[in-house]
């Protein structure tokens, strides 16, 4: 495995369980109890109720683009040699959001709409670390 | 609540400055002093909004450094920082402190000093303004979040690049009569057109530039205004509001939910409605941010920003002056200095002293500075003295 030069995760108590999820390929994130909603990032109070009841729960790794856009330019020397690269808000079935990254596309608006159906990819980028991207859904 | 007034105003030109960040500030700071007529031993207190000195020029513990350079070294001062939007929130809390009658003259000082140090290190300090762990970690630049607010209303709107376009060309026209502004260039859609991809849609002409610069105005109790030499600027209202860091928590990327409440709140307390507002100094970090603005403040309905622009309903002879400064756009960026700067330039059109940019009949006008993606938004109303 190459040396991987862009920022990592520093897992820590709270947030270790969803490092985990992702590093067995089985992504978890937290629901609030009280209301039944997913959220993500993670956090120890659920962000509708501030009530600790919150759990880990699978989730499907599957979701659509929310908004998307193609960078063409990061001066982060650990990104620069990346772009154009595109980032995309991921809407998951589940209703939570997070910022990711789209991979196996075309970074060009021709090929990434707003809507579009995707998945998440496990990119196991250390020993430790994986970090989840998302790819179109294929059609077959 | 104590009214409160603006008596003195100055700026330096935005840009890149062979000057300090300190020798910024006390020619803004000076500047305002001189301008209200007033002495620096008449100042009770010091707010000095600055977004990041430690990153950018080395130096923390701002607010006590200006204060004793402009030999003010045994009164209060303090720093205010909230990304973009720190020179309004430190506005703020010298409103507040007059307001509830703790001091009766208070300067406000923002100010930045962000070339010093390579493009590269100048992004990243400005990505740490959006949510390092889940946004800036992930790839995505500070364009990159207006971008992703660029394709939300463009797609929902059914809108193309053309009232982008129409947002940088107008305000860098209006930058021509800026003497304070970090360019004086005319701009064409080609141009545009031209201009290298940042984030798509995001050209380069759709960004703020990267800028040095300080502004600074001298704020007073009402019934103490008479006794400086300008005519007072009165604050009617104000605004502050909230949100989520994280971008992808908004529920909807075409509106800045803490832009609606600080406007809200703004008129509110002024007792005016959009209607009644003569011109706005909006933050136009990226050319959306100022379509998304307009609607945010009410002068148009969701959706009606972007043909708005287009149309010249923003322009300086339209129903709305909206950036007649040049904005963040053209006059520059200098990011602490920012919202003081559009106090100032408030300022001088209320006084009707905006030389070539000037506005005929300004009886109200509006400020919008904005942290970050939307984190923080402060929206101002000043009036001409009664």
């Amino acid at each position: 495995m190459s040396e991987y030069k862009k920022p990592l995760p520093k897992p820590d108590p709270i947030t270790a369980p969803f490092w985990e999820s992702v590093k067995a390929h089985a992504m978890k994130i937290q629901r609030c109890n009280d209301t039944g909603k997913f959220f993500f990032y993670p956090r120890g109070l659920s962000p509708f109720t501030l009530s600790d009841n919150v759990s880990w729960e699978p989730v499907s790794g599957r979701g659509v683009v929310h908004a998307f856009t193609i960078v063409y330019q990061n001066r982060d020397p650990a990104f620069a040699e990346e772009v154009p690269y595109v980032v995309a808000i991921v809407e998951l079935e589940e209703g939570a959001r997070l910022m990711s990254t789209l991979v196996d596309v075309e970074p060009d608006p021709e090929h990434v709409r707003i809507g579009m159906p995707v998945e998440v990819v496990y990119d196991d980028v250390t020993e430790e670390i994986t970090l989840p991207h998302f790819r179109p859904v294929r059609a077959d | 609540m104590r009214e409160v007034a603006i008596v003195g105003a100055a700026e330096t030109r935005f840009g890149k400055s062979e000057l300090s960040y300190r020798e910024l500030a006390v020619e803004a700071a000076r500047g305002a002093l001189e301008d209200a007529g007033a002495e620096p031993g008449q100042v009770e207190a010091l707010f000095l909004g600055s977004y990041s000195p430690g990153t950018f020029v080395h130096q923390e513990h701002v607010a006590p450094l200006i204060a004793s350079e402009l030999g003010l070294s045994h009164i209060p001062s303090t720093r205010v920082e909230n990304a973009c939007a720190s020179g309004a929130t430190a506005f703020v809390s010298g409103m507040m402190a007059i307001a509830a009658g703790l001091y009766d003259v208070v300067l406000v000082v923002g100010a930045e000093k962000m070339t010093s140090t390579p493009v590269a290190e100048t992004t990243r300090i400005l990505a740490e303004a959006a949510d390092w762990e889940n946004e800036s970690k992930v790839g995505l630049t500070f364009p990159g979040a207006f971008a992703l607010m660029a394709q939300a209303y463009l797609h929902k709107y059914g809108y193309g690049r053309e009232i982008l376009d129409a947002v940088a060309i107008k305000n860098h026209a209006n930058a021509l009569a800026n003497p304070y502004a970090q360019f004086h260039k005319a701009i064409t859609a080609e141009d545009i057109a031209n201009s290298p991809m940042v984030a798509d849609p995001l050209t380069l002409y759709d960004c703020s530039p990267i800028s040095d610069g300080a502004a600074a105005i001298l704020l007073v109790a009402g019934d103490a205004a008479r006794n400086f030499a300008k005519p007072a600027v009165r604050v009617l209202g104000f605004g502050q509001a909230s949100d989520s860091l994280a971008l992808y928590r908004r529920p909807d990327l075409t509106t800045l939910p803490a832009a609606r409440q600080a406007a809200q709140r703004a008129y509110r307390m002024a007792g005016v409605s959009p209607r009644d507002i003569s011109l706005a100094e909006v933050h136009d970090c990226f050319t959306i941010a100022e379509i998304i603005a307009t609607e945010d403040l009410g002068f148009f309905e969701p959706g009606e920003g972007g043909e708005a622009a287009r149309a010249g309903a923003t322009s300086r002879d339209g129903q709305i002056p909206v950036n007649p400064s040049g904005g963040l756009k053209a006059k520059g960026h200098p990011v602490g200095a920012t919202g003081v700067g559009q106090l100032v330039e408030a300022t001088f059109q209320l006084r009707g002293e905006a030389g070539g940019r000037q506005i005929d009949g300004v009886e109200l006008a509006l400020t919008h500075n904005v942290g970050g993606s939307g984190a923080t938004c402060v929206v101002t109303i000043l009036g001409r003295a009664a």
